[in-house]
């Protein structure tokens, strides 16, 4: 028998960092194109690319800013080539705009950001999840967004493909969001073989040469084949509300399709876009609900309550955006209580209040003093709503 | 081909008003790259926001509209998947020096192969008339009642101290000069800058009580003296360049700057990508052989 088939194949585990798994898994997804400023503490991934993408015959390229960086990788996207950026609340700021265009554009790309504590410059080298929210909103405008996220590095090398097969499928600007711990942090991964996860390559328009190509008619399906610049279709590509050709049009038909395209395009796709794990729900009368970083301590304490027959469970969300809510709401129909575990003051647990049937029900445990939250945090506050004291 | 092939008729109307300056700045522009015989598929524009960015809309080549500013950076990213593609980008003088300013001097410094129009009409015509880094210390804008305070930014000087390796200037009044030159421009193997100075009667020239159209382009006629041969360097002479009477107002037109230095892509290719590559391909048939 082939003992591999059981046990990880050894040579293909590796210890890397967080910020190592993303470069590593963009590569694997046919990123070749990095534009980047350093930022703690996401500097790892522009490192790590500058060796690493030149080696398979891509390009990175440090930018004079963040702005120029997401507007860098917006381009080569638009040309062919997937792409991707690296940053941290400062610079993921600064890069909203553009964000915003590539949502406008419909133009594929990938902005990983690693939080670091914020407002401003924050804490640069400590956790925090306070960008939550600004990746949901950041850029102005009706829209919605890809956001994922990942506690582990085995989930995270996987889900850094999904957001670059996610913004393919849907030309959508996706968000890998992680926090500081996940980016520092080293584990040991088991790096999948290339054809192991699927990739999901840009869907070209199938019109030939000459013949009229509407780069903006979305199919039923919502989805827009897409012609290259430097292809044969020419076409114009702007931030302002445009028609099927891409020209300017301020048509209030054209204007509402557009909104409604962009929106709904993600919004009704959740099934597809969903990633997350759970455990224990079946008899779960408490039921705890975190992210990232957050959902290592949440699972730690859930399992160790368990141990001693608290009936407790917990959902870990890997998307966040657009947020899973017939999920949570299903899933914590029958819970007692539901505890929300994240590092900010409170953002992702008003997204489980509006998605659940009782939200007095829901609590926040949270921490923003830049520690990692801790399964003891936790534990406290589940005392607390269940009368016991602290 | 006619230059005006290269029209996408179906957008017009365009957007600019009667005298604009933009519009002769396109119509050269076609003509130089009808003259440089580049297939249209073969050339990518980007413009960022601005009277002067809407110019893409009107030809068919691949344009990209992008934000305000970002042009240039939004250009590299093409470049930087298809170093065989043309990439030319016009820009209001706004556009480029003000909110732009941080991405034209890198991509002058990184000497990227494409071509940077500064439609200099010393106003941010788009939005009504505000004073920009061009306008002139003194002048009037709806946000200088009282005159700007400033000097302006000279284009050259500044494309010259970050490192863009052609550099001219020109007007709208030499429609065919400013065909010869973009053409010289486009063809060159790095940064190029022109500034082209443009009218906008609708708000400087009103303004600043500058008259109609054809005067203010009649003053570009009269104010132009050209600059010298360029010297061994490809650098023009500095006695050309300066004014000889400076109670008389001057506008030096003509190249610059012409130097052929390393261009971006080609540099990285050559000194990162081919060495990483052949490295890597070495390192993986030596693993290769233990297996
Ligand atoms: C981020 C941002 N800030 C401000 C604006 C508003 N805006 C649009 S065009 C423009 C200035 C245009 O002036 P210029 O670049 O000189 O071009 P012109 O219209 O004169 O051709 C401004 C300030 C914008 N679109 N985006
Ligand atoms: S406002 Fe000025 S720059 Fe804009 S189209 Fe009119 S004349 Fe041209």
């Amino acid at each position: 028998m082939n003992a591999s088939a059981q046990k990880p194949d050894r040579t293909r585990v590796r210890f890397l960092q967080g910020n190592e798994v993303c470069a590593e898994a963009a590569l694997y997804a046919g990123m070749r194109y990095f534009a980047g400023y350093p930022i703690t503490p996401s500097t790892e991934i522009a490192e790590r690319l500058a060796e690493r993408l030149p080696q398979v015959g891509g390009s990175f390229m440090q930018m004079e800013d963040e702005i120029g960086s997401i507007c860098a990788v917006i381009g080569a996207s638009l040309a062919g080539t997937k792409s991707m950026t690296a940053t941290s609340g400062p610079g993921f700021s600064l890069m909203q705009e553009a964000i915003g265009y590539a949502v406008m554009a419909e133009i594929p790309c990938v902005i990983v950001d690693v939080q670091r504590g914020g407002p401003s410059t924050g804490l640069p080298t400590h956790a925090s999840q306070g960008d939550v929210m600004q990746v949901r909103y950041g850029t102005h405008g009706d829209h919605s967004i890809v956001c994922l996220t990942a506690s582990n590095h085995q989930d995270l090398f996987g889900i850094v493909v999904d957001a670059f097969n996610f913004s393919e499928i849907f030309r959508t600007p996706a968000v890998v969001l992680i926090d500081e711990v996940v980016g520092h942090m080293r584990e040991a991964v088991d790096v999948p073989a290339p054809g192991e996860l699927d990739l999901t390559e840009r869907l070209l328009t199938d019109v030939p040469r000459d013949v009229d190509y509407h780069p903006y008619a979305p199919r039923e399906d919502d989805r827009l084949p897409m012609s290259n610049f430097g292809g044969v279709h020419r076409y114009n590509v702007t931030g302002l509300v445009h028609d099927m050709w891409g020209f300017p049009s301020e048509k209030p038909t054209i204007v509402n399709d557009l909104i409604h395209h962009l929106y709904l395009k993600l919004e009704n796709r959740k099934r597809m876009l969903t990633r997350w794990r759970e455990w224990s729900l079946d008899d779960a009368e408490i039921v705890l609900i975190s992210y990232g970083s957050s959902a290592r301590s949440a699972r730690h304490i859930m399992e160790n309550r368990r141990s001693v027959g608290v009936p407790i469970g917990m959902i870990e969300l890997q998307t966040l955006w657009p947020f899973p809510s017939e999920l949570i709401r299903a899933r914590c129909r029958n819970a007692e209580y539901v505890v929300v575990v994240e590092m900010n003051m409170g953002q992702i647990v008003h997204e489980v209040k509006r998605a659940v049937d009782r939200p007095e029900r829901v609590f926040l445990s949270n921490r923003v003093d830049g520690e990692m939250i801790t399964p003891t945090d936790i534990k406290h506050l589940i005392r607390v709503i269940q009368g016991k004291g602290v | 081909m006619a230059a005006t092939d290269f029209l996408r008729k179906r957008f017009m109307p365009h957007i600019w008003c009667p005298g604009c300056g933009h519009g002769i700045i396109m119509r050269a522009l076609l003509t130089a790259i009808e003259k440089l015989d580049i297939e249209k598929n073969d050339i990518v524009m980007a413009s960022g926001i601005g009277c002067s960015a809407r110019m893409l809309g009107y030809i068919d080549v691949h344009t990209m509209h992008t934000l305000h500013g970002r042009a240039l950076a939004f250009a590299t990213g093409v470049k930087m998947a298809r170093p065989d593609l043309t990439v030319v980008v016009p820009m209001g003088d706004g556009d480029a020096l003000a909110i732009g300013g941080n991405h034209f001097i890198h991509a002058a410094r990184r000497n990227i192969d494409m071509t940077a129009i500064v439609m200099n009409n010393s106003t941010y015509g788009m939005t009504g008339g505000q004073y920009s880094p061009t306008t002139g210390c003194g002048e009037y804008g709806t946000t200088a009642p009282y005159g700007t305070v400033v000097q302006p930014f000279d284009t050259v000087e500044l494309a010259t101290a970050a490192g863009a390796s052609f550099i001219a200037r020109t007007t709208t009044y030499h429609a065919r000069e400013m065909a010869r030159i973009l053409a010289d421009a486009i063809r060159h193997p790095g940064f190029s800058v022109v500034e082209v100075l443009t009218q906008c009667p609708t708000y400087y020239g009103r303004k600043n009580e500058k008259g109609d159209a054809v005067e203010m382009m009649e003053r570009f006629r009269d104010c132009a003296v050209p600059v010298g041969p360029l010297d061994d360097n490809g650098r023009a002479t500095a006695a050309d360049v300066e004014a000889a009477d400076a109670s008389v107002e001057t506008i030096p037109i003509g190249v610059f700057r012409k130097e052929v230095r390393a261009e971006y892509c080609d540099a990285y290719r050559r000194q990162v990508i081919e060495p990483a590559v052949a490295a890597a391909s070495a390192a993986a048939d030596a693993a290769g052989g233990d297996r």
